[in-house]
């Protein structure tokens, strides 16, 4: 058996989630902050891969990334990068298609903080980046675990978008679900059973985890 | 000497108002902000603070300009070296009680610091657990140590003592009692509690609506006056029947059995009660 797909995705998912906690984390804190009349908008657009048919988000996408439209082009001209049918363009299509996984779960751990704890730590004299990496984030950990868990087990499970922008290219865009399609199509169902089982039991634990750990954690109840 | 003079819309109960204060704090003095819940005066410490700014005002601490909107002059929060303790507390939850004072202890100052606030305070027991497992009380104490880290110029007190038993009140009225003589701090401290406040402060600051009404001793602002007649105390009449006439007054209510002085009173009617007019029974 070819484990290059299970790697693969392993791959795409770790990293989907590191940029999506590098991306995400700031995205939440400015929601959970702001008071500005677009916030609603900004938290639509969020949501949007949520509702969205995955082959939609994809289209788009290779609309954007395609050599033929702008960005595509300075994105080739200037860093000589093509991110069509390549594992950087699946990686940013992935932290776009999960985007929601990550910043949902901690924006609404942002908001459920008392308020005098940022207060408290602002009398106190620290700065903003103090408060926020010192008080605020080791008191969200819950939804920082949910949020990273979810996003990695979403980016797993990517098929359309992947498809589409991706293909189906060995050993660089053709992760498990792509394997398992490709083996039912050349009716090779023992390969493909193997390719889901794995994904399954992957996918099964992972939110195993999440649950387990969570009732842990919210038994040390946040005090105020 | 703290000067304040601040003009800030209100989002009020009855609607929309202004909070409007001008008021003096002397060196070392220990204030009570006196109102009933919604006047403003968790507002006006947030804003002392800064952390709200108000659409007006000046602060002036020891000739220092915290804020001046004229001049557009608004120090943030970091750099007024205040104490707030919060009325929920708001210690850190991830960090122990030992933790929570040291990080509140501005760099290069001296360990020594946390330790020996934490024995002046009674905590030393409790300088590896977490807040979760305090009482209030403890968690008061903690809560004012933190504040009292920076060596602040003005302790801020947001109805510290609200959520605690008697006991455990009487107990953290003479610790900060104590702190305010120790530490020689400027203390204002929001309060509803009558008795507290003659017990504490030597000024008050009384404000309803947003609006300053008296400013004081306890004495003139609860309406205890000591003059040739003897002590007085002033009121409202709420309840006119003809055996008995209730006047509302900061100690509760106080019932007076009508006499040729009472007849033609109306309810709402401002008064004072003589203490002279009042009979005295010793209890056994």
């Amino acid at each position: 058996m070819d484990y290059q797909p299970l790697w693969l995705t392993l791959k795409l998912a770790l990293v989907t989630t590191l940029c999506l906690l590098l991306v995400g984390i700031p995205i939440a804190a400015g929601l959970a902050k702001s008071k500005s009349k677009l916030k609603p908008i900004l938290e639509a657009i969020i949501s949007l891969p949520l509702v969205l048919p995955p082959s939609v988000l994809g289209f788009y996408l290779l609309l954007a990334f395609s050599p033929n439209s702008g960005l595509g082009k300075f994105l080739e001209s200037a860093f000589n990068l093509r991110l069509v049918f390549s594992f950087p363009g699946l990686v940013i299509s992935s932290v776009i298609y999960s985007l929601p996984f990550m910043v949902h779960p901690v924006q609404a751990g942002l908001e459920a903080l008392p308020r005098s704890l940022r207060e408290a730590s602002q009398t106190l004299g620290k700065s903003n980046w103090q408060t926020f990496t010192q008080v605020l984030l080791p008191n969200i950990k819950p939804a920082l675990l949910t949020g990273t868990i979810l996003t990695f087990a979403h980016t797993l499970g990517e098929f359309g978008l992947v498809l589409m922008i991706g293909g189906n290219i060995p050993g660089v865009t053709k992760v498990a679900s792509i394997a398992i399609y490709d083996e039912v199509e050349s009716l090779n169902f023992s390969a493909a059973h193997r390719y889901a089982a794995i994904l399954l039991v992957i996918s099964f634990v992972i939110l195993l985890t999440v649950y387990l750990t969570n009732k842990r954690l919210s038994k040390q109840k946040l005090p105020v | 000497m703290i000067r304040i003079s601040i003009r800030k819309k209100l989002h009020l109960a009855g609607g929309k108002g202004e909070l409007n204060i001008d008021a003096e704090l002397g060196d070392y003095s220990f204030t009570a902000l006196y109102g009933p819940s919604g006047a403003g005066k968790t507002t006006l410490l947030r804003i002392i603070s800064g952390l709200l700014q108000p659409e007006q005002g000046i602060i002036e601490v020891n000739g220092q300009t915290w804020l001046n909107t004229a001049k557009k002059i608004n120090l943030p929060a970091q750099k007024r070296n205040i104490g707030f303790v919060f009325q929920d507390y708001a210690l850190f939850p991830n960090m122990t009680v030992q933790e929570n004072l040291l990080y509140a202890l501005p760099p290069k100052v001296d360990q020594s610091k946390v330790k020996s606030l934490l024995a002046t305070m009674g905590l030393q027991n409790l300088a590896h657990q977490k807040p979760e497992l305090l009482s209030g009380g403890q968690k008061q104490r903690v809560a004012l140590a933190r504040a009292l880290v920076r060596q602040p110029q003005i302790l801020l007190l947001d109805e510290p003592l609200s959520a605690l038993d008697n006991i455990t009140r009487i107990q953290l009225q003479n610790e900060l009692q104590n702190i305010h003589q120790q530490h020689q701090l400027t203390t204002l401290l929001v309060s509803h509690h009558v008795p507290e406040i003659f017990k504490l402060a030597g000024q008050v600051i009384q404000i309803d609506a947003g609006q300053l009404i008296k400013t004081g001793t306890p004495n003139e602002v609860f309406g205890i006056h000591t003059h040739h007649e003897g002590i007085t105390l002033t009121g409202e009449v709420v309840t006119l029947l003809p055996g008995n006439i209730e006047v509302l007054t900061a100690y509760g209510l106080i019932s007076i059995k009508p006499s040729a002085q009472t007849v033609g009173l109306a309810m709402g009617d401002k008064v004072t009660i003589h203490a002279a007019d009042l009979s005295l029974v010793k209890l056994s």
